[in-house]
C-alpha cells in the first residue's frame, strides 16, 4: 500500500482498501523504521494520528475532502507550521513554535492531509545537498537499494557499507528522502535555485517547481524571496498536478501571486507529441556533465524526436553568469531576510546581558553556521552604498538578461525545454564534504537561470546509472503554463517507466539499522 | 557679538537675534506670494508671526540661515501600513501587534489601500506629480524596536514628487503685511512607523513595545526654502491644517502624530550653503520654531569665532532650550537599501489609464481621489475674505483654532447679525475669553446658538454693545439662561421709547449748561461727555448713537 501513489491510495482510501488511520500508522512505523534516513527533524505522530481519526469520520460518513484526504504528506522544516517546531534545521530557531500555518500547508490540511512531519534541510535552505543543518545530513534511500546494491557488490569495492552512503541533493533533501522512503505520499520542499528539483533528481521522485507567484510563499521562511517558491515532490506527475491544483492561487497574504483564477490540474494524456516543439539549450552541455546524463539528456531528446516532436537545439547565452549572478542576489536578500533574527522577539537569544548591540552579535554567532553568516556577510557588502551598483544592480540586469533568454526561447515557438537536473547522479556523503558549500553550488547549473526567470519546471527520473542510481531530467516550461509542462513530464513518466525502488532487501539486510523491526506491514509495489 | 541686526517681534515673546536675515534674506525657491494689505484687527492675529527686517549694518554681510524639514506624519488609517493591526493611540503595550508586526518569519507586507490613497491625496493637496508607478525599498538598520532589522520605505520611487506647499507670514514694520511664501515639497513617500524603546536605567534594560511598529507614516521632505524657526513653524502649522483638512492624518504633534525633523545651515548670501546639522525629533511647533532658531544662531556664532560645523545630528533640549550632539548616532549609517521583494511595484491610475473590467478594490485611480478632495484652508480663507468680507489675518485665526471655524460658521447661520460682527465678537470677544482661561473651542461654555441669539438682540438694537458684553459675561457663567432672559434679568434691554430719551436728553442739557457751553465754544469732544451723561441715566439702556441724535437735534434747535 506505502508504494503506491497518491492517486492509487486515494481510490484505497475510497473504496475502503484501507482507512486512513492505517495508513497513518504504517507510515509512522515506516518513519521509525527509517529514523537513520534522518528525513525527519520532527514527526507529528500525535498530530497525525488525530488528523487521521478525523478523516476516517469524513470517510464513514461519505463526506470525503477530495483526493488529498487521509493521505500522509511531509512538510519541509522551512515552511510555518502551528504548533508544531518550525527549525530551518537552525539553531536560530530551535524551539520555536509559530502561532500560524503557512497557507500552502493549511491548504494541504484543509483538504483532508495527514501532517507527518517536518522534513530536514540545509540550515535555511542554504544548501544543495542537505547536510548541512545541525541536525545532521540526510541520506539517500537509494544507498540502501537493492538496485545500488548490487552494483557496488559487482564493482566489489572494499569501503565500509555503511561510511558510503549518498547525499539526497538539497536543501529539500528530507522532504525528497521521506517521498522516496514511502514514508509519506508527497511532501513540500522549497524551491530557490533548484532546491526541490536537485533532490527529486537524486532520490528517484519527481520533484516540481510551479511558476513563481502560482502558489503562495507566506509562511514559507523565505531564502531569496524574488525567487523561493513551495515546491512538490512526489512518485509520479500526476500527483504532482493533484498538489498543486490544492495549492495553486491567489493568496491575499502574498502580493506576489497572481490575480487570476487557477483551474484545476488535470493532465490529459498525451498520445501524440508531433505538435510539440522542444528545445535543448546548448550552453546547458557543460563540461562538468558526467557522460551518463549527458547520454540520458540526448537520449530523451531522440525519443521525443521519434515520436514526431520537432526537436531543436536553442540558445540561452546568458547562461554562464547565472551562477555569481545568483550569488550576489541571494546573499544580498539573505543578509537582509536574516536581519529579523536578533534574538528578542523569538528564536534564540544569547546568555550575555551587557547591551543590546552585544546581545545581538553573540545571538546571532551562536543561532547561524558558517554557511548562513557568510552569505550574510557576503550579502551586506554587497548592498553598501558603495558597491550597490557594481553588484547588486549589475546582478539584476544580468538576471533580467537571463530571464530574457527564455522569453527569447520561448517566443521563437519552443513549449518545452529538456535539460539536465543535475551534473551526475548522487554522491557519497564524503566525496560531498569535501568541496565547500559555495563551490558545491556550481551543482544549481541547470536550476537555478529557472530561479531568476520564475518559470515553471519539473524534475522526472528517467533510468538509473550504471551504479543503479537514479537520473533526472528537467523540463522547463512557459510562465504559468504549469498544466502544459506537467502534461509533457507525464508523457515522458509514462515512455521511460522508471523504476521503483527496491528497499525490501535493504530493510532485511539492515534490520539491525532498523531496530530489528520486521517490515511486514510494508508491501511495496 | 555685533548688535542685533534683525528683530521680530512676537506678541508675547520678543527675540533679539543677531544678523539672521529673515524676511530679506535670499531665497532659493521661487519667490512667490500675495502681499494682502489691510488693517490688523485687534489681538485676532497674535497668534502670526511678525517679522520686522533692520537693514545690515554696512560692511559686514549679514548671515543666512537655509532650513529643510523632513516631516513624518502618521496616517490616520483604522490598520497598520502591511498588517491588518488595529492603530489606536495609547493602547496597553503590544496589544496591537500581528505576526507580521513582530517579523515572525515567513509573513509577508500587504499593501494598505487607505494609506496608499492617503499619500495620494496628500501628494494631490499639495501639487505634487502622482508617480503612477512606485517602488519599495528596505532599509536596513539594527535597532531593538526594529523587529524585522529594516524598515519598509520608499526610497527609489516615492509616491509623490515635486509639489509645493504655501504658508503666510507676517512681514515688515507694518503690522498687517501678510506674504505668501511656498517650501517646495521634494516628495511624499510611504513607509512604517517603527515600536518603542523604554529604557529602563535603573535596571538597564530595554522594553519594547510594538504597538506602533508597521503603522503608515507618509514622510514629506519639504526642500531648504525656509530660512527662520518662525517660517518653518508655519509652514508645518498650514501643512498640519492641510493634513486635517483631509483627514489624511490627525496631525496631532504632541501624541506623535506629526513629527518633525529639520535640516539647518547657516551661509553668507553668495556663497555655497553651509555644512548642514539635523535636528531631530521636534514634537510641537514652538519647539521646532525655538530649535531652528537656536541652532542657527550656535552655528553663526560657532563660525564667527573660526569654529566649523560638523554634519552631525543634535536633539533639542527643551528645558535647556539648547540643542545638543545626539551621542548614539555618531557613526555613519550605511542602510545598505534594496528592494523590498514581496511587494510588487504600486501602480496608480487615472480615469484615462483604468484597465477595462478591473476590480475597483484592486485599483486606485487618482482621478476619483482629487474629486473627493475636501476644501483646502487655503481655500477656505479665501472663501472667508470674499464671502463675508473679512481680513486675511482673521481668516487665518479662525483656521488655526481648532474648531473656530466651525463655531463661526454656526453663528453666522443662525444669527441675522452681519458676518463682520460676527468675526469680530468671535475672534475678539469669544477667543479673548478661551484664551485668558486656556480652553479649547469645544470646551466653551458659550454654545454656537447663545452667541448667535445674543448677536441677534444687537442687531435688532434691542440692547446696546457694552450691554451685549455684559450678557456674554453671563453667558460665560454658563447658568443656563438664554441671552433674552439675561437681558430680561438685568433689565438690559434699549430704552425704546423716543418720547422718554428726548426727555432724558432735555433734562441732562439743563443739568449741565457748562458742558453744552464748552459744546458749543467749539469743543467736539463735550458731546461724548453729554452722551454719556444720557447713558448714565438711562443705566446703559440707550442706544449711544440715538443719544448723539437726540442731542445734536436739540441743540441746535
Amino acid at each position: 500500500m506505502l508504494g503506491r501513489t497518491l492517486r492509487e491510495v486515494s481510490v484505497a482510501l475510497k473504496q475502503g482498501q484501507i482507512t486512513p488511520t492505517e495508513l497513518c500508522q504504517r507510515c509512522l512505523s515506516l518513519i521509525k523504521k527509517t529514523k537513520f534516513l534522518n528525513a525527519y527533524i520532527t514527526v507529528s505522530e500525535e498530530v497525525a494520528l488525530k488528523q487521521a481519526e478525523e478523516s476516517e469520520k469524513r470517510y464513514k460518513k461519505g463526506h470525503s475532502l477530495g483526493d488529498l484526504d487521509g493521505i500522509p504528506i511531509a512538510v519541509k522544516d522551512n515552511f510555518s507550521t502551528s504548533g508544531i517546531e518550525t527549525t530551518c534545521a537552525s539553531n536560530m530557531l530551535k524551539g520555536y513554535v509559530p502561532p500560524y500555518n503557512a497557507t500552502v500547508v493549511q491548504k494541504l490540511l484543509d483538504q483532508g492531509a495527514l501532517l507527518m512531519g517536518k522534513t530536514n534541510l540545509d540550515e535555511f535552505a542554504m544548501g544543495s545537498g542537505s547536510t548541512d543543518g545541525i541536525f545532521g545530513p540526510v541520506k539517500n534511500p537509494w544507498s540502501y537499494s537493492k538496485q545500488y546494491r548490487e552494483k557496488r557488490k559487482q564493482n566489489s569495492h572494499s569501503e565500509n557499507e555503511d561510511s558510503n552512503w549518498l547525499i539526497t541533493g538539497g536543501s529539500s533533501g528530507g522532504s525528497a528522502a521521506a517521498v522516496s522512503a514511502f514514508t509519506c505520499f508527497a511532501a513540500l520542499g522549497s524551491d530557490t535555485g533548484g532546491s526541490t528539483r536537485n533532490p527529486a533528481a537524486h532520490c528517484g521522485v519527481v520533484g516540481l517547481k510551479p511558476s513563481y507567484g502560482l502558489v503562495s510563499r507566506h509562511g514559507l521562511i523565505p531564502l531569496v524571496n524574488s525567487m523561493d517558491v513551495p515546491g512538490i515532490l512526489t512518485r509520479c506527475v500526476d500527483d504532482a498536478a493533484t498538489v498543486l491544483g490544492v495549492l495553486a492561487g491567489h493568496d491575499p497574504k502574498d502580493s506576489t501571486t497572481i490575480q487570476d483564477p487557477v483551474k484545476p490540474f488535470t493532465l490529459p494524456s498525451l498520445t501524440d507529441v508531433s505538435k510539440l516543439y522542444i528545445g535543448i539549450p546548448k550552453e546547458y552541455l557543460t563540461p562538468e556533465l558526467s557522460s551518463e546524463v549527458q547520454s540520458l539528456w540526448s537520449k530523451a531528446a531522440n525519443l521525443f524526436e521519434s515520436e514526431g516532436a520537432k526537436v531543436t537545439e536553442v540558445s540561452l547565452p546568458h547562461t554562464s553568469y547565472s551562477i555569481v549572478c545568483y550569488h550576489v542576489l541571494c546573499t544580498s536578500e539573505v543578509a537582509s531576510n536574516m536581519a529579523r533574527f536578533d534574538g528578542l522577539e523569538y528564536g534564540h537569544r544569547c546568555d550575555s546581558d551587557v547591551s543590546t548591540e552585544a546581545m545581538y552579535a553573540a545571538t546571532r554567532r551562536e543561532g547561524f553556521n558558517d554557511v548562513v553568516r557568510g552569505r550574510i556577510l557576503s550579502g551586506n557588502f554587497f548592498l553598501l552604498k558603495e558597491n550597490y551598483e557594481n553588484y547588486f544592480v549589475k546582478a539584476q540586469k544580468v538576471r533580467r538578461l537571463i530571464a530574457n533568454d527564455f522569453v527569447n526561447v520561448f517566443n521563437s515557438g519552443v513549449d518545452v525545454l529538456l535539460t539536465p537536473t543535475t551534473l551526475s547522479e548522487a554522491v557519497p556523503y564524503t566525496e560531498f564534504i569535501k568541496e565547500d558549500n559555495r563551490t558545491r553550488s556550481a551543482q544549481d547549473i541547470f536550476t537555478q537561470a529557472v530561479n531568476m526567470a520564475g518559470l515553471p519546471a519539473v524534475s522526472v527520473p528517467m533510468a538509473l546509472s550504471s551504479q543503479g542510481l537514479p537520473i533526472g531530467l528537467q523540463f522547463i516550461g512557459r510562465a504559468f503554463c504549469d498544466q502544459q509542462l506537467l502534461t509533457v513530464a507525464k508523457w515522458f513518466e509514462k515512455q521511460v517507466q522508471f523504476p521503483v525502488i527496491q528497499l525490501q532487501e535493504l530493510m532485511d539486510d539492515c534490520s539491525s539499522v532498523f531496530e530489528n523491526e520486521k517490515l511486514a506491514s510494508v508491501s511495496l509495489k | 557679538m555685533a548688535a542685533p541686526m534683525l528683530r521680530w517681534c512676537c506678541p508675547g515673546r520678543r527675540f533679539a537675534f543677531a544678523r539672521v536675515g529673515c524676511g530679506s534674506c535670499q531665497r532659493r525657491g521661487p519667490p512667490t506670494g500675495s502681499t494682502s494689505n489691510g488693517k490688523r484687527g485687534q489681538s485676532s492675529v497674535a497668534q502670526q508671526p511678525h517679522i520686522t527686517a533692520q537693514k545690515p549694518r554696512k560692511g559686514e554681510p549679514e548671515w543666512a540661515a537655509v532650513v529643510g524639514l523632513e516631516i513624518h506624519a502618521q496616517i490616520a488609517s483604522n490598520s497598520k501600513l502591511f498588517s491588518g493591526s488595529q492603530v489606536c493611540f495609547a493602547a496597553p503595550p503590544n496589544s496591537l501587534v500581528s505576526f507580521f508586526d513582530a517579523s515572525l518569519p515567513g509573513t509577508l507586507p500587504v499593501l494598505n489601500r487607505r494609506c496608499v490613497e492617503a499619500a495620494v491625496m496628500t501628494g494631490l493637496a499639495l501639487d505634487c506629480h502622482i508617480n503612477r508607478k512606485s517602488l519599495f525599498d528596505r532599509k536596513h538598520y539594527f535597532y531593538a524596536d526594529l523587529p524585522a532589522g529594516y524598515q519598509i520605505t520608499q526610497q527609489r520611487l516615492p509616491i509623490a514628487v515635486n509639489g509645493s506647499l504655501a504658508y503666510s507670514v507676517y512681514v515688515g514694520r507694518k503690522p498687517s503685511q501678510m506674504v505668501t511664501r511656498t517650501v517646495r515639497v521634494k516628495q511624499i513617500q510611504l513607509e512604517q512607523d517603527s515600536g518603542k524603546s523604554l529604557h529602563d536605567g535603573l535596571r538597564s534594560q530595554t522594553l519594547i513595545d510594538l504597538n506602533r511598529a508597521g503603522i503608515g507614516l507618509l514622510e514629506l521632505v519639504l526642500e531648504p526654502d525656509m530660512s527662520c524657526g518662525e517660517e518653518a513653524a508655519t509652514a508645518v502649522r498650514e501643512l498640519q491644517l492641510i493634513l486635517q483638512a483631509l483627514g489624511t492624518s490627525q496631525a496631532n504633534m504632541a501624541e506623535g502624530q506629526l513629527r518633525v525633523d529639520a535640516n539647518i545651515s547657516v551661509h553668507r548670501p553668495g556663497e555655497p550653503l553651509g555644512i548642514r546639522t539635523e535636528v531631530k525629533n521636534l514634537n510641537s511647533a514652538r519647539f521646532l520654531a525655538k530649535a531652528i532658531d537656536y541652532e542657527i544662531q550656535r552655528q553663526i556664532n560657532e563660525l564667527e569665532n573660526g569654529g566649523e560645523i560638523l554634519n552631525e545630528t543634535r536633539s533639542f533640549d527643551f528645558k535647556l532650550g539648547c540643542t545638543v550632539p545626539m551621542r548614539d548616532k555618531e557613526g555613519k549609517q550605511d542602510y545598505r537599501f534594496m528592494p523590498e521583494p514581496n511587494l510588487p511595484p504600486l501602480l496608480l491610475y487615472d480615469s484615462g489609464s483604468l484597465p477595462s473590467g478591473a476590480d475597483p478594490q484592486q485599483v486606485i485611480n487618482i482621478d476619483q481621489l482629487r474629486e473627493r478632495l475636501p476644501e483646502l484652508p487655503r481655500v477656505t480663507r479665501q472663501r472667508l475674505v470674499q464671502q463675508y468680507g473679512m481680513l486675511p489675518e482673521h481668516s487665518c485665526v479662525l483656521l488655526n483654532e481648532v474648531g473656530l471655524l466651525e463655531f463661526f460658521q454656526n453663528v453666522v447661520k443662525e444669527t441675522r447679525a452681519e458676518p463682520k460682527k460676527v468675526t469680530s465678537w468671535v475672534l475678539n470677544t469669544f477667543l479673548g475669553f478661551l484664551k485668558q482661561q486656556n480652553l479649547a473651542v469645544s470646551e466653551s461654555p458659550v454654545t454656537p446658538s447663545a452667541l448667535a441669539e445674543l448677536l441677534d438682540l444687537l442687531d435688532r438694537k434691542a440692547i446696546s454693545a457694552p450691554a451685549a458684553k455684559q450678557v456674554f459675561e453671563e453667558l460665560w457663567r454658563n447658568e443656563g439662561k438664554t441671552p433674552a432672559q439675561i437681558v430680561a434679568e438685568k433689565k438690559l434691554e434699549l430704552l425704546q421709547d423716543p418720547e422718554a430719551l428726548e426727555q432724558l436728553c432735555r433734562s441732562t442739557l439743563e443739568a449741565h449748561p457748562d458742558v453744552v457751553m464748552d459744546l458749543k465754544r467749539g469743543n467736539p469732544r463735550a458731546i461724548n461727555k453729554l452722551i454719556g451723561l444720557v447713558r448714565k441715566a438711562t443705566l446703559g439702556r440707550a442706544d449711544p448713537t440715538a443719544i448723539k441724535e437726540v442731542l445734536e437735534r436739540q441743540l441746535s434747535s
